[in-house]
């Protein structure tokens, strides 16, 4: 066993173990901070697959917006965590059922593709820097720019969006009916 | 070096969570965390295919930063929304957001 073997282990170990808090923990606040944890687990996982750039997308948009903007709705419904009693409803079992189904059910296909199970070896990566590779790619006319366009029409859309559902009710006010 | 079958259990684990976390969880901002960790698995197994399947094309690493994208609206709408129920009905219970149920 590896070196790099050993580190996937304890990474993916830790970034599952929290990935389970995340889903079973009590309080809202504490499941927020293992998603941190959890993330953190998979951005390694990039590192380890010496995809650098997405690590570093991974930290700083999971970790660095995303939980921190779950981290900040939690704060803002921040009554509802303690009275509400336990945390999953009454179907809980049902989802840890088609949970383990759908574990198991992928595994064993997983073990049907002879391209996965014998591809023990990355290949080797191409010479020159994957990440003006990459650059170019996504603003290429023959590459991935209308997906890049797409995505960015999509996250113009998804902020004026949250803006427009997340604003506060209109209130009865001579103010609020000349909007 | 690492199979890449290990990559594809795990991604696959984190993603079974995540749906167990979608499915069980009584806090709607609880589903969206669980939508994330789904999410986050995916990304994990495009770029692991990327690495050993394909690693001389980019397209693999194109598609992960696509779903980056994605996932980072998504979380902005998702929250936008619970907080505007939370506004109205002061709740984020999933089972008492039940205006549309009949």
């Amino acid at each position: 066993m590896t070196i790099a073997q050993i580190v996937f282990l304890v990474i993916s170990a830790t970034t599952l173990v929290a990935s389970i808090l995340v889903v079973t923990s009590r309080k809202m606040v504490h499941a927020a901070l293992w998603l941190v944890l959890s993330l953190g687990g998979v951005a390694v996982l990039f590192v380890l697959l010496q995809a650098s750039f997405l690590a570093v997308v991974q930290v700083v948009i999971y970790i660095g917006a995303i939980a921190i903007l779950i981290i900040f709705a939690v704060m803002l419904t921040r009554r509802m965590m303690y009275d509400t009693g336990s945390p999953i409803n009454r179907y809980w079992w049902a989802g840890a059922l088609a949970a383990v189904l759908l574990f198991a059910g992928l595994v064993v296909m997983l073990g049907q593709i002879p391209s996965i199970t014998t591809q023990a070896s990355a290949l080797p990566i191409p010479e020159g820097e994957l990440l003006s590779l990459l650059g170019t790619a996504l603003v290429d006319v023959n590459g991935y720019m209308l997906p890049f366009e797409v995505a960015s029409v999509l996250l113009l859309a998804a902020l004026i969006g949250s803006l427009v559902v997340a604003r506060p009710m209109e209130r009865k006010t001579e103010e609020g009916d000349k909007r | 070096m690492i199979p890449l079958s290990w990559y594809l259990i795990v991604a696959a684990a984190m993603f079974c969570i995540g749906i167990y976390g979608v499915l069980a969880r009584k806090n709607a901002v609880g589903i969206l965390m669980g939508i994330e960790l789904m999410l986050a698995a995916v990304i994990l197994n495009l770029v692991a295919f990327w690495r050993y399947l394909t690693p001389a094309r980019i397209s693999g690493q194109a598609f992960a930063v696509i779903v980056f994208a994605v996932a980072a609206s998504e979380a902005a709408v998702g929250l936008a929304l619970i907080i505007s129920i939370y506004r109205r009905r002061s709740t984020v219970v999933a089972d008492e957001i039940d205006i549309l149920k009949w």
